[in-house]
């Protein structure tokens, strides 16, 4: 943690915050600055009192002036104004020297008397990034997360719909790592050092994940059912007696029936098998199978069904199965929404013109054999 | 996802190779293979594939790529219509948690069974 930190020790009184570069005159040769490295506190300097905080091994950065105590154990509160090491070390980074290695340890460090809702400003772990920022707080109660700039966050390739790398990088100093689109290919990724292979970018909709949805396609179907079932043997019974409880039981079932082979056309077998269905829009695959499994309730019912009782039924078949494979759009990880539209704005009209077409046929049915 | 192809020359995305520096990060980002690098430049090598999910357009520094991005989900844009397209993002972003944590933007989800996953 941030008490860790690689500390220098610095007994100078401090000057009123100048947040500037100039350079300091006067400077002791022997000035420790640079260096992050571990020195043995008060060894060799007797005169001067070991600050309560220092550990052995480790010597308190300047900018320190105590710790605070949190449930988090204790958080180094820093300066809001530069001391002369701080400016020293500026100089030398600015020609240079050990500018690469002028980096403080990362961690939470505090400024003022931050409590559990004070904000928390994040810096790089830079030193000059990180004395800017206190600089710039003087009177302010905040936290300051001082991260590794050379951390790398891996993504899930996925969110790159909403996460800009270069923004993250700018905004916190972490660098993005965009990882494979599957979890279960990280182990591989890292492995080949953060190199995902081409199949690793790529989605992937197999049969298994297809077949995953399927609960969630008829999770859907709950309420409009609830309409749509009573709807169905209302009009199965209207005929020329005005209602018939009988008709509307048995050509109900029949329309039941229909309504069944429709959700698992449109909603069951069509996603699962989506890539072998004839067509590119899904109305179509859907309505493709809708007329198929009308065939099937036609050549069932042969005996039982008017010709235009079977028409009226695999053209509803077909209606209600383009309209659901339809909606199986928004769970495929391929479909753009400009193709969608277009694909709805051909299908609905179709589907509506279909399911009024067997309504009619099928209610004119009921007024002309009743 | 070679068997998958959905309706061709749709696609809103526009590529401007002038404006590429050759950074990399459309190849990498699309889940579909849409661009590939060659020579320092990124070459639009699949248009039809496109699902304009956003992701190369957000991440190219140059501004070379354009697509209007969104959720290829036909219940999603029936509720567009019914609700006009604002209200829809909004009503769907209480929904889905995913889409709220990119700020209503857009919806990070790339189908909506993620959302349906998390509705509820
Ligand atoms: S919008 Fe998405 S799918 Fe289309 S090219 Fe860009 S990253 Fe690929
Ligand atoms: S993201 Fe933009 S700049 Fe980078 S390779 Fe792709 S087109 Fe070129």
């Amino acid at each position: 943690m941030a008490s860790s930190c690689p500390e220098e020790k610095d007994n100078q009184p401090s000057p009123a915050c100048s947040c500037q570069e100039a350079p300091a005159a006067g400077l002791k040769p022997d000035f420790p600055v640079l260096s992050g490295d571990t020195a043995v506190c008060c060894g060799g300097q007797p005169a001067e009192p070991c600050s309560p905080y220092e550990k052995p091994g480790l010597r308190l950065w300047g900018f320190v002036e105590d710790f605070m105590d949190t449930p988090a154990g204790p958080v180094p509160r820093v300066r809001t104004h530069l001391i002369r090491a701080d400016r020293l070390g500026t100089v030398f980074a600015r020609v240079g020297i050990g500018r690469d290695s002028y980096r403080i340890a990362p961690g939470l460090h505090s400024v003022g008397a931050p409590d559990s809702e004070s904000p928390v400003m994040v810096t790089a772990n830079y030193k000059l990034s990180f004395d800017a920022l206190r600089c710039s707080l003087s009177g302010i109660s905040a936290w300051i997360l001082v991260v590794d700039t050379h951390r790398r966050l891996i993504l899930p390739q996925l969110s790159a719909t909403g996460v800009v790398a270069r923004q993250v990088k700018t905004m916190c100093g972490f660098e993005v790592v965009w990882g494979p689109v599957h979890a279960r290919h990280l182990k591989a990724f890292l492995d080949g050092g953060m190199k995902a292979t081409p199949a690793m970018r790529k989605v992937t909709f197999s049969f298994r994940e297809r077949v995953e949805l399927i609960p969630v396609e008829l999770n859907h179907m709950g309420k409009p059912t609830l309409y749509l079932l009573p709807a169905l043997f209302l009009l199965s019974g209207l005929g020329q007696g005005f209602f018939s409880v009988s008709a509307a039981v048995s050509r109900g079932v029949s329309a039941l029936l229909a309504y069944l082979l429709a959700v698992a056309t449109g909603a069951v077998i069509a996603p699962a098998l989506l890539p072998w269905l004839p067509g590119r829009a899904f109305a179509l695959k859907g309505a493709g199978l809708g007329a198929a499994a009308g065939a099937l309730l036609s050549a069932l019912f042969a005996g039982q069904l008017a010709r235009s009782e079977m028409l009226a039924l695999t053209l509803f078949i077909m209606a209600v199965s383009s309209y659901l494979a339809m909606n199986f759009t928004g769970s495929t990880p391929f479909t753009s929404p400009t193709g969608v539209e277009k694909e709805m704005r051909k299908a609905i009209p179709a589907q509506a013109a279909g399911a009024l077409t067997a309504v009619i046929l099928w209610v004119s049915t009921g007024f002309m054999g009743g | 996802m070679d068997n998958f192809r959905y309706l061709p020359g749709v696609s809103t995305l526009e590529y401007e190779e002038n404006l590429c520096v050759g950074c990399g990060s459309c190849e990498i980002v699309c889940p579909h293979g849409v661009f590939t690098m060659n020579a320092k430049k990124a070459r639009l090598v699949d248009k039809d594939g496109c699902m304009e999910c956003g992701a190369c357009a957000l991440n190219c520094p140059t501004a070379a790529i354009r697509v209007t991005p969104g959720v290829g989900c036909a219940a999603y844009i029936i509720s567009g219509w019914i609700h006009g397209k604002e209200n829809a993002r909004r009503i769907w972003a209480a929904r889905c948690r995913l889409w709220m944590d990119t700020g209503y933007t857009r919806p990070s989800c790339t189908s909506r069974a993620k959302c349906s996953k998390l509705r509820s």
